[in-house]
C-alpha cells in the first residue's frame, strides 16, 4: 500500500525549494541566466502547488480540508506531521506571489551585487513553507532556524556599513529570541511530554493545576520569539532599520516573515487556549501588545523621513493592527483581519520594491554600494542595466506610489478601505459582546494610524513628485516595474473579489477556532501498513 | 542536585544577558555562547535528573517509564546545540566583517560620541 501522490504535494513546498537552493550552489555566478531560470521555476511551481493545495483543502479532498502527512510513516504524536488547510494553503499562495514578484525585480540587477542570492532566496521559501506547514514545535524551530539563517545571509547581500550595522543587530536579536524559542519548548516538553501541537491541545485538560501554569510559562516564553518575529513593542525596534538597509527585494520577502509570527501565533493561541482549561489565557496581552505596537508605528511613521523606514513602521503598524484583532478575542474578526493582512502585505512590498525605483529620480545610479563585487571578483558590474527603459517612467511611478499609499493608508477604493472597513464594521457590531472602551481604543489608533499613514506618505510624495528642482526620468526596466505593477494590481482584483476571498478566509478561519477537529484528524491519521520485507513475493 | 544545577543555570544565563547588554562586539558573542549553554543544559534536564538508568524503549507490555530515562531532550539538544553553534557562528563572520567595514567593534558600528 502507497500513497496517492496528492498527499506528497504537502511535502513538496520545503523538499522543492531545497533541491533547487542545493542545485544553484553548483552553477557558477557568472551564469546570472541559468540561475534566475532554475530559481524561477522553483518559485512558480510553488506557485502552482500551493494552488492545488488551496484548491484541494477547499473543495474537502481531505475530511473538514485539514490534510495531514506524517513524515517517515511515524504515528502522529511521535513522529512529525505536517499539516495543511484553508489558512496554510492561503499564506503559502501569498509566499509564492511575493517571492516570484521580489524575484523578477531581482533579475536585473539587485541579485548580481552579491553571491550566492539565488541559493539563500530558495532556502529562505523553505524555511518559511515549513514554518507555515509543520505541526510540530521543535521541528517548527528548526524551520525557524533554515528561515532565519538565510534571511541573515539576504540582509548581508550585497553589503555595505548600513547593512552590517543593521544585520549586527538583526542577528543578534533574533539569536535570542531563538534562545528564548528554545527554552519555551523545553519546557512545554517538561510538562506535558509532547511536542505536537495538536496532542497538546488534546493533553491540556489531564495537566495538573501547578503543571498548567509551568506549562503557561512555556508558552508565553515562546510567544516572544514569534512576538519579537512580529515586532511587537517593545520587541519591535530592530525592524524599521533592517528593512531600510536591506536591499528592496530581501525587504519585500521580510514583510512576510514578520506575518510568519503572528501566523503561529494566532493557529498556536486558538489551538490551546479557545477553550479548554486555560481558555482565554493570554488573550489580553496580545491585545495590548498588538494596541501598543500599532501607537508605537503610527508615531514612528509621523517622525520617519526616509521612505524605507516609513515602509518599516508601516509594516509595524500591520503586524500591530494583527495582533490586536488576534487578542481581542472574537472570531468574526479574526476573518476580516486576514484579509487585511494578505492585502496590507502586497501594498508594503509593493511599495518597499518601489522606492528603490523612486530614489533613482534624486539620485540616478548612485543607489548600490557595490562592496562585495570586488570582495569575491564578480567581473562584470552590472552599472547601468541593460534593455528597453520603459516609457512614462515618472507617471508610473507617481501612480503607483498612490496606490501603495492608497492601499496602505485604507483610503477608498482600493482593498485596503474594505479591509478597514470590514475591521471597524466588525468591531462595531459586536456580536453577544458589548462594545467596551478597549474596543474605542482600537478603532481610535486605527484610524489614527490611517491618518498618520496619509501625511507622512503624502509628504514623501510632495517633496519627490512635485517639489524637486530637476526630475530626470529615470530609466526603468520591465522586469523592475512588471513585479510592482502585478502587486498593485492583485489590490485591485482583492477589492473587485472581496466577497469571495472574505467567504473563502471564513472558511480558513472557522475550523482555527475548533482544536477538536484538528484533534481528530491528527489521532486518526492512518499509518501505512507494509508487509515485512522478508514476506514479500 | 536539581538545586544545584538549576544555580548554575541561572549563574550562566545572567552572567549570558550582562555580557549581552555591553557594547563591544565580542563581548556580545560571549554573552550569546553563554546563554546557549545554559538553554542547552536547560533543555538537557527537562528530560528529569536520573542516574544509571537505560532509555526507554519499546518492550512487551506496558512499563513504567519513570524507571527510564527519557532519551528525546538528549535528541533535541543535539539538534539545538548545532543550530545554535552554526548561527553564532555566522554572527561570528558578521562580526569580523563589521570590524573591517566600520573600523570599530562598538555593536552600533560607531563610537559613541564622548
Amino acid at each position: 500500500m502507497s500513497l496517492p501522490w496528492v498527499q506528497h504535494l504537502i511535502l513538496a513546498p520545503v523538499l522543492v525549494p531545497l533541491l533547487c537552493g542545493a542545485l544553484l550552489i553548483l552553477i557558477n555566478e557568472r551564469r546570472h541566466e541559468r540561475k534566475f531560470f532554475i530559481n524561477i521555476v522553483s518559485t512558480v511551481s510553488l506557485l502552482v502547488i500551493s494552488l492545488v493545495l488551496l484548491y484541494l483543502s477547499d473543495r474537502e479532498y481531505w475530511p473538514n480540508g485539514i490534510g495531514v502527512y506524517l513524515s517517515a510513516n511515524w504515528a502522529a504524536p511521535f513522529g512529525i506531521v505536517l499539516l495543511v488547510d484553508r489558512l496554510t494553503a492561503v499564506m503559502m499562495l501569498l509566499t509564492s506571489v511575493l517571492a516570484i514578484a521580489s524575484l523578477v525585480f531581482s533579475m536585473s540587477r539587485w541579485s548580481r551585487i552579491g553571491v550566492h542570492f539565488h541559493s539563500l532566496f530558495q532556502f529562505l521559501l523553505m524555511g518559511i513553507n515549513g514554518a507555515f506547514l509543520t505541526n510540530d514545535l521543535f521541528n517548527l524551530f528548526v524551520f525557524f532556524e533554515v528561515m532565519l539563517a538565510a534571511s541573515y545571509g539576504l540582509v548581508l547581500h550585497g553589503y555595505n556599513t548600513r547593512r552590517i550595522r543593521a544585520g549586527m543587530q538583526y542577528i543578534v536579536v533574533n539569536l535570542l529570541a531563538s534562545f528564548f524559542f528554545l527554552i519555551g519548548v523545553a519546557l512545554i516538553y517538561a510538562t506535558t511530554g509532547t511536542l505536537n501541537m495538536t496532542d497538546l491541545a488534546a493533553r491540556l485538560d489531564l495537566l495538573a493545576a501547578e503543571d498548567l501554569v509551568l506549562l503557561k510559562i512555556g508558552v508565553v516564553i515562546l510567544a516572544l520569539a514569534f512576538l519579537t518575529k512580529s515586532a511587537m513593542w517593545p520587541l519591535g525596534f530592530w525592524l524599521p532599520t533592517t528593512y531600510s538597509a536591506a536591499s528592496p527585494p530581501v525587504a519585500a520577502m521580510m514583510v512576510l516573515m514578520t506575518k510568519i509570527g503572528v501566523y503561529v501565533l494566532l493557529r498556536l493561541w486558538l489551538l490551546l487556549f479557545s477553550d479548554g482549561p486555560a481558555a482565554g489565557f493570554g488573550f489580553d496581552l496580545l491585545l495590548w501588545g498588538g494596541l501598543a505596537t500599532l501607537a508605537f508605528g503610527t508615531i514612528g511613521l509621523l517622525a520617519s523621513q526616509e521612505p524605507g523606514r516609513m515602509a518599516g513602521y508601516a509594516a509595524v503598524i500591520s503586524s500591530g493592527t494583527l495582533l490586536a484583532a488576534v487578542g481581542y478575542g472574537q472570531p468574526e474578526l479574526i476573518n476580516i483581519a486576514l484579509f487585511y493582512m494578505i492585502s496590507s502585505t502586497l501594498a508594503v512590498a509593493a511599495f518597499l520594491l518601489l522606492i528603490e525605483l523612486v530614489e533613482r529620480i534624486r539620485t540616478p545610479g548612485a543607489a548600490m554600494l557595490a562592496l562585495t563585487m570586488e570582495a569575491f571578483a564578480v567581473d562584470d558590474k552590472p552599472d547601468e542595466p541593460v534593455g528597453v527603459p520603459i516609457p512614462g517612467a515618472l507617471a508610473f511611478l507617481g501612480l503607483a506610489f498612490a496606490g501603495c499609499a492608497l492601499v496602505i493608508t485604507g483610503l477608498p477604493p482600493l482593498s485596503g478601505f474594505v479591509a478597514k472597513f470590514g475591521l471597524m464594521h466588525t468591531l462595531l457590531n459586536p456580536q453577544g459582546m458589548s462594545t467596551s472602551m478597549v474596543t474605542w481604543l482600537l478603532l481610535t489608533l486605527i484610524v489614527l494610524s490611517g491618518l498618520a499613514g496619509i501625511i507622512s506618505l503624502m509628504r514623501f510624495g510632495v517633496r519627490t513628485f512635485w517639489a524637486t528642482k530637476h526630475t530626470t526620468a529615470p530609466h526603468l526596466q520591465r522586469s523592475e516595474v512588471a513585479p510592482i505593477t502585478a502587486l498593485l494590481l492583485l489590490c485591485v482584483l482583492l477589492t473587485a473579489q472581496a466577497g469571495p476571498t472574505v467567504a473563502y478566509l471564513e472558511r480558513s478561519a472557522e475550523p482555527l477556532h475548533q482544536p477538536g477537529l484538528y484533534i481528530e484528524r491528527i489521532e486518526s491519521a492512518p499509518v501505512i501498513t507494509q508487509e515485512p520485507l522478508g514476506e514479500r513475493t | 542536585m536539581e538545586a544545584v544545577i538549576a544555580i548554575a543555570i541561572g549563574i550562566m544565563f545572567g552572567a549570558g544577558v550582562w555580557l549581552i547588554l555591553r557594547p563591544r562586539s565580542f563581548q556580545v558573542i560571549t554573552g550569546l555562547l553563554l546563554i546557549s549553554y545554559a538553554v542547552n543544559l536547560f533543555i538537557f534536564i527537562m528530560g528529569r535528573l536520573s542516574i544509571n538508568q537505560a532509555p526507554l524503549t519499546l518492550g512487551e507490555g506496558a512499563i513504567d517509564p519513570s524507571l527510564y530515562a527519557d532519551p528525546l531532550p538528549q535528541a533535541l539538544v543535539l539538534t539545538a546545540i548545532v543550530i545554535g553553534f552554526a548561527t553564532t557562528a555566522l554572527y561570528l563572520v558578521v562580526m569580523i566583517g563589521a570590524r573591517g567595514l566600520t573600523g570599530t567593534d562598538h555593536v552600533d558600528g560607531k563610537e559613541m560620541d564622548k
